[in-house]
């Protein structure tokens, strides 16, 4: 039995629940509410679990949706059904706002700013008068279908449940698309998200926007259940309560938001009624609970409990990917062509001087190596070549164009692609779709299609390029891997495979060969020469002098920030200059 | 027979799934430089990191007689250990002097045996000494190394282990580096010395061991592994390698 | 709004800002030592009023049950990794302050509360109840955390604070207090009636301020508590454990969270829940701050008293929304400096 045909029969039990005779409506209820917060929790598995990202502010999110159908259908007379698609989009809206205020802010700073606008908006829905203060709104109109009124909570439990299953769907559409690819890879690999042409921002956006708009539903549907809004339930201790619900399901799985809202809600429903009776006291104790739970939570089992009640369902069966069309590939300028040229490149950090008026040139097709001591300024060459780094003075031109002054997203666009010193892959995500996030610009599908497969022709044909890379640098049958369990050599080769994907012009690889063995230099030198003859410019870091030697047609050797010399690789082996630098004699 | 001051034994440490450094087992006598050279990514920091306990890993450590592996950082330092790291790791916007200060933390000694380790520190590091109210983020490359190795010795330790010492200097600072380094030898500082300049780390080390994608692949007297046809090939030379 | 009222208002921020301030300074410090963002604050600033109130009544304070408690927890997180470790010689001083010293100073409150010992003796005793929570806190929830990211350090101290608002409500009850002022005079400077309790909000912050910079500049404890913040790595190497400067940083925090608490309390009635919310505006001032810069943020934090009170007079149903919105700008102001790098296409 696979996962999907367990999850059409987990569909099936959900909407079957109400029907089961002797069922307490009480339960159905609680149902509904845990329905409710497990949306607004998926949408915070996206935002914190995957993306990386903390908000405190959901809560506020909720109550935009509430309170816009809420003024729209008691002031304005507009139908329940048509305030749902205005819920979501000035929910969105806000989030937009809010996000681009906030989101290119480093780590922390996210979770603090969202609990200030959070508790601002707390005190505004309270405050306004046209949202009825902190008496709130009443006299929402139920939702009706076909003339019937949805007001018993086992009609409106089926109402939840669609919402639930489309959240559900729709998300887990979301992280397997290409936008998906690009919102794992915001945590901890930001960077190298930017050098495969990735705006991390915007996709922080997105991933920001999609978590308000799925708690502007939640907000809609609560407005239309309970048939009145007050600001209580849009505060920061029901923001809390939503992260509780992500941390103790399991941030980064769809299946722990659910499991997350349900044992929250459960167990706040129970304490409610147990601890002030325990503690013969009237007040909101379970928070002790709750409070200690998580902390246990996080000192033991820190990825939630949905890994653990995973593991008792089948895994995922990767489907292999039928045929499909190649993408397409961009020309490559014809060999022996000009393609890049550093001119008088300086780099200085504070007083350091790390590159120091370097000059250099490529040719397409021609494999050069970048050679010199550690600490001699060749990774930051690298990142200025790539735009990771901009230079303090000098230029970098590539195929006629100077490119010093762009962007490493749009550097990226030219052709230029890189691998890094320091391996940055997504270790959770399989060696198939990592590789795939190097041929995020050969693919256009945005969030929307992602999210309702539109994108299935464009997946197929980015995988199929995917498959093709991993194949072509002998790491096929690692394809379904977490990329994290892998040896580093071969996440060094791995991450040459992502380059690749990109269908580069340029090539940069920083010490490729570094933990390769013997037998795996060869077939990567013999990968590279095959990649020149197609064309394929070639720029290296390498401290392996043998396989330097065999492989470049020309070597740069770097010290101290500056060029020390420039020629064939046998010249440059007999350069007495070149000897004494790199073996820093102390003698 | 000399002591051994300390002796690691089956020692591996994995960063998530990936192993950094596998059963590497290594001793170093008192008095004594010895010296890990290979290729970056090899996992030579990480065995210092393991060995100071700055990361945990599997395997024993024993130093100065006594099982430290399981105690903290501070545990090692108050029994005899100093690292001075890759990335120096100083107090930057912090003087001179509050660093060197820092470095005796841990040292239960008077206020005046503090005051003589620090003129002690001037004398050996001139620089230091005119520049002790100066920021530490403000010294050149040179002076911030021989800051963090001044800061490492104010505890006076029995080991002292240097990575990278010579990473980003000019030759001539470097040719003072490991000068300092053989005088320390002689007054009785056994020295772990982690090199990727490995002609000046071989030079003046006593033993050697060579790590390759996490493993020693290689040990022996440094004065032989200067003239091991493997060594030469993949880490002294430019020249041709000669297949081992 | 004339000029006295003006003056009035100028006043009451700055003395509720000198308070923010003192806030502000606590949560820059830990979260530079530690990474931790301490929200937690707020509650400690409810223990210090509503322990000290409870001692003006001559009653017995309730916070002793929660450090008694505590103080064991923290004791077993000890005791099981001396054990571990087989360091039995540590156990003895584990029992001493973890278990001897909560236990001292609840006989010590439980005793003294009735014979009602005056302002001096209550505020003294308040304090040392309230700040052995801090070390103890970080013992049980954080230090076991230490190496974690910044983001699951906020979740664990967002869930500190959730437990700890539960134990307030648990122990001091809904009923919220107003403790007695420090002083009554009233000067007349010029047009403006400045209030003794003002001037010694705003003295008390400012020597307590000025303490804690030269305890940085000048101890070793300091010093190695900044080097920690500069240079955890290097920190660690010279042997400054992250669990000493973390129950440093926390005893620190916790005593003057608790001594906010003790100065706000003549100002505003105070309930289990109502520190959150002070302690939320110290923390608006950090940020601005950037959680690094102690006297931006103080500077922050006074401005953010006077602008509380201006529009408490002027808009009083959004004072909240005005003064958390206040970061807003300087948030836009620093996301339009944020480098290069993130150039839009």
């Amino acid at each position: 039995m696979d996962r999907r045909l367990l999850g059409v029969i987990a569909i099936l039990i959900l909407f079957a629940l109400p029907s089961i005779p002797g069922i307490p409506p009480y339960w159905i209820t609680l149902l509904n509410y845990i329905g409710l917060a497990s949306i607004v929790t998926m949408g915070l598995v996206v935002l914190t679990g995957v993306g990386g990202m903390t908000s405190f502010g959901q809560a506020a999110f909720v109550g935009f949706g509430a309170y816009t159908t809420a003024v729209l259908t008691t002031h304005y007379g507009f139908s329940p059904w048509l305030t749902l698609p205005i819920s979501l989009v000035v929910t969105g809206i806000a989030a937009a706002i809010l996000g681009a205020v906030t989101l290119r802010l480093s780590g922390h700073y996210l979770p603090i700013c969202t609990l200030a606008w959070g508790i601002s908006l707390y005190y505004l829905f309270g405050n306004l008068d046209f949202l009825g203060r902190h008496d709130g709104i009443a006299d929402i109109p139920a939702l009706a279908v076909g003339g019937h009124a949805l007001i018993a909570s086992s009609e409106y439990y089926y109402v939840v449940a669609i919402a639930l299953v489309l959240a559900a769907v729709g998300t887990s559409n979301l992280l397997g698309s290409r936008t998906g690819r690009a919102i794992r890879a915001l945590k901890g690999t930001a960077r190298a998200a930017e050098s495969f042409g990735i705006n991390t921002i915007r996709i922080r956006l997105v991933a920001f926007t999609y978590a308000a708009v799925l708690a502007g539903l939640s907000g809609w549907l609560y407005a239309h259940m309970q048939r009145a809004v007050n600001p209580t339930p849009f505060g920061l201790g029901a923001s809390i309560d939503y992260l509780f619900m992500a941390v103790i399901g399991g941030a980064s799985h769809v299946g722990g938001a659910i499991l997350g809202a349900g044992i929250v809600i459960v167990l706040k429903d129970q304490l409610q009624s147990l601890l002030p009776r325990l503690f013969e006291t009237e007040g909101n104790f379970e928070t002790i609970i709750f409070g200690i739970l998580i902390i246990v939570l996080l000192q033991t089992l820190r990825d939630g409990l949905w890994p653990h009640f995973a593991r008792l369902l089948p895994g995922a069966r990767r489907r292999k990917s039928g045929y499909a069309e190649p993408l397409p590939r961009r020309s490559l300028p014809e060999a022996g062509s000009a393609l890049l040229d550093v001119t008088d490149l300086r780099k200085t950090f504070g007083g350091l001087v790390a590159v120091n008026d370097i000059n250099f040139s490529l040719k397409a097709g021609e494999i050069v190596g970048l050679i010199g001591p550690n600490g001699a300024g060749k990774s930051t060459t690298f990142n200025l070549v790539t735009g990771v780094l901009h230079a303090t003075s000098g230029a970098v031109r590539f195929a006629g164009e100077t490119i010093s002054t762009l962007s490493a997203r749009m550097i990226a666009r030219r052709g230029v692609s890189r691998t890094f010193q320091h391996v940055k892959l997504v270790p959770d995500m399989s060696v198939l779709e990592n590789v795939a996030l190097g041929a995020h610009l050969r693919g256009e599908a945005g969030a929307m299609r992602g999210l309702f497969r539109f994108d299935r022709t464009e997946e197929a044909r980015i995988f199929r390029e995917a498959e093709h890379q991993l194949e072509r640098v002998g790491l096929a049958d690692l394809a379904a891997k977490p990329a994290g369990s892998l040896a580093l050599g071969q996440q060094r080769v791995l991450e040459i495979a992502r380059a690749l994907c990109l269908d580069p012009v340029l090539l940069l690889l920083d010490e490729p060969a570094a933990g390769l063995r013997h037998l795996e230099k060869e077939a990567l030198a013999a990968l590279l020469k095959r990649l020149s003859q197609e064309g394929v410019a070639i720029l290296l870091v390498e401290h392996d002098m043998d396989f330097v030697m065999g492989l470049t047609n020309r070597l740069v050797v770097m010290d101290f920030g500056t060029k020390l010399a420039e020629g064939p690789p046998a010249e440059i082996q007999a350069n007495p200059v070149v000897i004494e630098a790199y073996l820093g004699g102390v003698a | 027979m000399t002591r051994t001051v300390l002796s690691l034994r089956d020692i591996s440490v994995s960063y998530g799934k990936a192993e950094a450094v596998r059963n590497v087992s290594l001793d170093i006598s008192a008095g004594s430089i010895v010296t890990v050279i290979g290729a970056n990514g090899a996992g030579k920091s990480t065995l210092l990191n393991a060995a100071m306990g700055v990361v945990r890993g599997e395997g024993r450590i024993q130093f100065d007689g006594a099982d430290c592996s399981d105690e903290p950082v501070e545990t090692r330092v108050m029994a005899g250990m100093s690292l001075v790291p890759e990335r120096r790791e100083l107090f930057s916007t912090m003087s001179v002097e509050d660093n060197l200060t820092l470095g005796a933390f841990r040292a239960k000694v008077t206020r005046g045996e503090k005051a003589d380790r620090l003129a002690r520190i001037y004398d050996r590091f001139k620089r230091l000494g005119e520049r002790r109210h100066q920021l530490a983020g403000t010294l050149s490359g040179g002076e911030r190394q021989m800051l963090a190795m001044g800061r490492a010795l104010m505890i006076e330790p029995k080991l002292l282990m240097l990575d990278e010492p010579s990473l980003g200097l000019a030759p001539l600072i470097v040719k003072d580096i490991f000068r300092i380094i053989v005088e320390l030898r002689s007054t009785g500082v056994s020295i772990l010395l982690v090199e990727q300049n490995a002609r000046a780390a071989l030079e003046v080390a006593d033993y050697a061991y060579v790590m390759e994608t996490g493993s020693v692949t290689l040990e022996g007297r440094a004065a032989d592994l200067i003239h091991d046809r493997r060594v030469v090939a993949s880490y002294l030379g430019l020249r041709e390698a000669v297949p081992a | 709004m004339d000029g006295t009222i003006a003056l009035m208002l100028v006043q009451d921020g700055v003395t509720t800002g000198a308070i923010y301030a003192l806030l502000a300074l606590a949560i820059v410090l830990v979260f530079t030592v530690t990474r931790i963002i301490f929200v937690p604050q707020g509650e400690f600033i409810s223990f210090g009023a509503l322990t000290l109130s409870q001692l003006q009544q001559g009653t017995a304070p309730s916070i002793v049950w929660l450090l008694v408690g505590f103080g064991g927890l923290a004791a077993i997180f000890e005791l099981v990794e001396a054990l571990r470790h087989r360091r039995f010689s540590a156990v003895p001083r584990i029992l001493g302050w973890n278990v001897g010293l909560p236990v001292l100073l609840a006989f010590l409150a439980i005793w003294l509360a009735p014979l009602k010992l005056g302002l001096g003796v209550e505020i003294v005793l308040s304090l040392a109840l309230v700040a052995p929570l801090g070390p103890y806190l970080y013992r049980i929830v954080f230090q076991p955390l230490a190496e974690s990211s910044v983001l699951v350090l906020l979740i664990a101290a967002m869930a500190v604070h959730v437990a700890l608002t539960g134990f307030g409500l648990l122990f001091f009850g809904a009923e919220g207090s107003r403790t007695e002022a420090f002083s009554d005079a009233m000067f007349n400077v010029g047009p403006a009636m400045i209030t003794g309790q003002s001037i010694a909000v705003v003295a008390v912050s400012f020597v307590l301020m000025l303490g804690l910079y030269l305890i940085f500049e000048r101890t070793m404890i300091g010093k190695a508590l900044r080097a920690t913040a500069v240079n955890r790595l290097g920190a660690r190497l010279v042997g400054i454990s992250t669990s000493l400067s973390g129950r440093t940083v926390f005893l620190i925090a916790a005593l003057l969270g608790g001594l906010s608490g003790i100065l706000i309390g003549p100002l505003t009635t105070v309930y289990y829940d109502t520190g959150f919310l002070i302690g939320l505006k110290g923390f608006v001032a950090a940020i601005i701050g950037g959680l690094i810069s102690y006297p931006i943020a103080a500077v922050a934090a006074i401005l953010i008293g006077i602008l509380e009170s201006i529009s408490s007079f002027w808009a009083s149903a959004f004072k909240e929304v005005i003064v958390f919105t206040a970061i807003i700008p300087f948030l836009i102001w620093r996301s339009l400096r944020a480098g290069p790098a993130e150039d839009e296409e």
